[in-house]
């Protein structure tokens, strides 16, 4: 739903159709004389009801027929007692279905709320009027009536609808053909507006689709793999700081820590993305690469993400950076690219733009992918930082549950950054915070 | 084609060759036009090229979209529920509120969590913009904006600027400031400008870039110090209600959901439309993606969520139930991605079992329609946000039932 439909006041907003169509399924659905709702004659008083029901009875029939719970069938049948599709004998006014003997019945479906919309109701008193113009006094029994509710109901407007019945019915003796070729004017407009679809469809016919079972799995092994590390699902060490109020899994998580925790090095085997998006992760990955003498790649391969993310201003300048570091012959830095993609690079460097290093950057990051990435994971330095990585215990329940702990406050990032911190500050101050909490 | 004789309802100059003339009123795009017979003919006719003819378009439409489906049809060689059978059913989940945050004076329309896994943004109907340390239910910023309905809102990566759009068809960065004396509105930079409201905005990898949705029809990549556009989309029929970009290595992609019922998937350096899905019944109210990235998952008025998978390119569950009657407004994944939040209209939060497509619990506790729903970013916790103006965060008792 829009805003637009948000802010109508008047009618009944579009966005409400479809639920209203889903109500009525199951209003239906309760009427079906088999498997429907058992009604009786109810007692009101002195007054015999037929064709009433209980609110208990409503509430087992929708725990029966949707297989949910009492709490949903309560909430359920509230939501149509509110929306005038059932509504209560005893005390009309409240609209709340309650979950015992007392008397219900259906709404007719002449007022049911998707119908009683102003502008129906005006085409359909116009359209009437018509047919009582054209045919003097010719309407059913049941136009009668409804003409004659009409009429009170929207007598305000009665004028309007005798002038447009009048108007409409001298037009469309004159108006035939040409309704005919204004429709046919739209139509044309519409294919104008739409040919585009139809390229489209042509494109999407053309593309590579991989086969349902591989991308499936795919799913599968996701979320197998990660559901150790989510909290929702299997809590997380030392505890949910939501629940027992305590900072300390934040803290032992933090960007930069002494000793990083077993499940968050672990994630960095995952994928190459998992060890790029970690800060320690790529720290540990340029220490690595520094060893094999490739730390360049990963060098080149931020620069190059610098320039993707940065201001629009500083383009020429980075630009001219990474390729007096990264690219020119006898660079300090040299990155070793293949020669398509150098002469490419260097090509579009003469008129620099935000996406001009993205197949180089490409070529590099599958470089060090295929490559450097896992041969680090077989590697001591990983093997070592895995051992070395804690596993933090399970903090004990307190023995008072009911005294809540002190929540600690955490620096703001926009304070961290307005003071412009050194590295070792920052790992000073998580030091420190691990030390209070 | 057209006989020059009918009796035409106005009479007037045409919009478009100024001669006065009998006009025929038709629409484009809802928007009325007044054109003598000549010219409408004359556009008509442009559209269609040589040896077209409607019919001739409207058979070769229906014919390529049926040649699509089995295409798609061909690679599908297995449901996901059926493939889920050999994972293990879900243990119960016990996930009840923990904080309940009472400072909106009305309705909270959107909310956002930053990279600390703590604070988070919140913006709502009367105009206000908070910022939150979630966990120690501390007001960090609040701002004053002159416009009301703030539909969306967004927090830095860096966390030291929140963005914020509505009703003012602008998409405007917020610098946050910790002095306490600075008035925070004053600062405010208008960022992206539409020509209808911004349905959704959000930061992409750094500070500097801003993606807007809106009800003009298009998204559009804005440059965050210059407030130039980069790169706008174009492809929807109607109203974009929301979008999210996708955790990919390579980072190029979004999608956006709209009115018109489609979800399209963009490739943000051209600016084309990838892939499109068009099977939900009503309008896409939010879209987010699958923490892999080859998935993502819709939610609608006709009151379904659906998972698309990229790569198969098609919709591959529909996560329904008879008993859910009202539109679903918003949608969110647990870090795993095999638990789906969805807020719907009749005020509950639903809970999908992504794989098995069953539902796996139900929460109570708004009393009004849920507007937002986000899991944290380490995934702890999830907060809802509602217009019965408050937001609650709920997580799963696990650890404490162990």
């Amino acid at each position: 739903m829009t805003i637009n439909t948000l802010l109508v006041k008047e009618g009944c907003p579009q966005e409400q159709m479809a639920c209203f169509r889903k109500m009525e399924k199951v209003i239906v659905a309760m009427q079906d004389p088999d498997m429907g709702m058992k009604m009786r004659n109810q007692r009101l008083l002195i007054t015999v009801i037929p064709h009433a029901m209980t609110g208990h009875d409503i509430i087992t029939w929708l725990i029966q027929k949707y297989c949910i719970s009492e709490e949903e069938a309560l909430h359920l049948g509230n939501l149509l007692v509110k929306y005038g599709y059932i509504y209560p004998l005893k005390e009309p006014r409240s609209l709340v279905l309650r979950r015992d003997e007392s008397p219900y019945r259906f709404q007719t479906p002449y007022f049911w709320t998707s119908t009683q919309w102003p502008a129906t109701e005006l085409d359909y008193a116009i359209y009437l009027a018509k047919k009582n113009i054209r045919k003097q006094g010719e309407l059913m029994e049941y136009e009668k009536e409804r003409y004659s509710l009409l009429h009170k109901r929207i007598n305000h407007t009665w004028d309007f609808v005798v002038m447009q019945a009048r108007e409409q019915l001298r037009a469309s003796k004159q108006r035939r053909k040409a309704d005919r070729i204004v429709l046919e004017c739209q139509e044309q407009a519409y294919w104008l507006i739409n040919r585009p679809a139809i390229e489209a469809c042509q494109r999407a016919l053309g593309r590579n689709r991989v086969k349902s079972s591989n991308c499936l799995e795919g799913f599968l092994k996701h979320s197998e793999q990660y559901q150790n590390h989510d909290p929702i699902m299997q809590g997380c060490l030392p505890s949910n700081p939501w629940i027992s109020d305590d900072a300390a899994h934040w803290t032992m998580n933090a960007d930069v820590v002494p000793v990083p925790t077993r499940l968050r090095v672990e994630r960095w085997s995952f994928s190459f993305m998992e060890l790029l998006s970690d800060t320690m992760g790529r720290k540990e990955f340029m220490t690595y690469l520094e060893k094999e003498f490739s730390a360049e790649n990963l060098c080149f391969w931020q620069a190059c993400e610098e320039i993707r993310h940065g201001e629009n201003s500083r383009i020429s300048e980075k630009v001219n950076e990474i390729y007096k570091n990264f690219l020119a012959p006898g660079a300090a830095r040299w990155v070793n690219i293949d020669s398509k993609t150098m002469y490419k690079t260097l090509e579009g460097i003469k008129r620099p733009h935000r996406f001009v290093m993205d197949d180089a950057q490409m070529h590099i990051y599958f470089l060090m992918k295929k490559d450097s990435y896992p041969r680090y994971l077989k590697s001591d330095l990983y093997k070592n930082m895995l051992a070395k990585a804690i596993v933090p215990q399970e903090t004990k329940k307190s023995v008072f549950p009911f005294m809540r702990r002190q929540r600690h406050s955490s620096p703001s990032p926009a304070q961290a950054a307005t003071q412009a911190t050194e590295e070792d500050g920052r790992v000073k101050e998580a030091g420190q915070a691990g030390a209070n909490a | 084609m057209c006989d020059q004789t009918f009796v035409a309802a106005t009479f007037g100059p045409c919009e478009n060759c100024s001669t006065p003339s009998p006009l025929i009123n038709i629409y484009i795009k809802s928007e009325p036009i007044n054109y003598c017979s000549l010219c409408v003919e004359m556009m008509a006719c442009q559209g269609l090229q040589k040896g077209e003819s409607l019919v001739s378009l409207k058979r070769e439409s229906e014919s390529l979209k049926k040649k699509l489906e089995e295409e798609r049809k061909k690679l599908c060689d297995v449901e996901l529920n059926q493939v889920a059978e050999k994972i293990e059913v879900l243990g119960a989940l016990s996930i009840k509120t923990r904080r309940v945050l009472k400072g909106h004076g009305n309705k909270v329309l959107c909310m956002d969590w930053c990279k600390d896994k703590r604070r988070l943004v919140s913006s709502s109907q009367d105009g206000k913009l908070i910022v939150w340390d979630a966990f120690t239910l501390n007001k960090e910023h609040g701002v004053s904006l002159p416009c009301t309905w703030i539909m969306t809102c967004a927090y830095a990566p860096s966390g030291c600027a929140v963005a914020c759009g509505g009703l003012d068809n602008k998409c405007s960065v917020i610098p946050l400031s910790m002095d306490r004396n600075e008035n925070l509105a004053a600062k405010k930079k208008s960022v992206a400008m539409h020509t209808n409201y911004v349905s959704g905005c959000t930061f992409t990898n750094s500070d500097m870039q801003l993606l807007t949705s809106s009800g003009d029809g298009t998204c559009a990549l804005w440059d965050v110090e210059s407030g130039q556009l980069l790169q706008s989309f174009h492809g929807h029929t109607a109203d974009v209600l929301s979008l999210d970009l996708a955790p990919s290595e390579t980072g190029n992609t979004f999608v956006s959901g709209g009115c018109d019922m489609k979800a399209n998937v963009w490739d943000m350096r051209s600016g084309q439309n990838i892939q499109s899905f068009e099977s939900h019944e009503s309008d896409i109210n939010c879209v987010k993606y699958y923490p892999s990235g080859d998935a993502f998952a819709s939610a609608s008025d006709d009151a379904t969520c659906r998972f698309y998978d990229l790569r198969a390119d098609r919709e591959v569950a529909v996560y329904q139930k008879d008993s859910i009657v009202f539109g679903a407004s918003t949608v969110d994944f647990s870090l795993s991605g095999r638990l789906l939040f969805a807020g719907y209209n009749d005020y509950t939060i639903n809970v999908w079992d992504v794989l098995k497509g069953t539902r796996a619990s139900i929460l109570f506790g708004h009393e009004n329609r849920v507007s937002r729903v986000r899991v944290s970013p380490d995934g702890t916790a999830l907060c809802s946000a509602s217009w019965d103006n408050t937001l609650r965060w709920a997580t799963d008792f696990v650890t404490e039932n162990k």
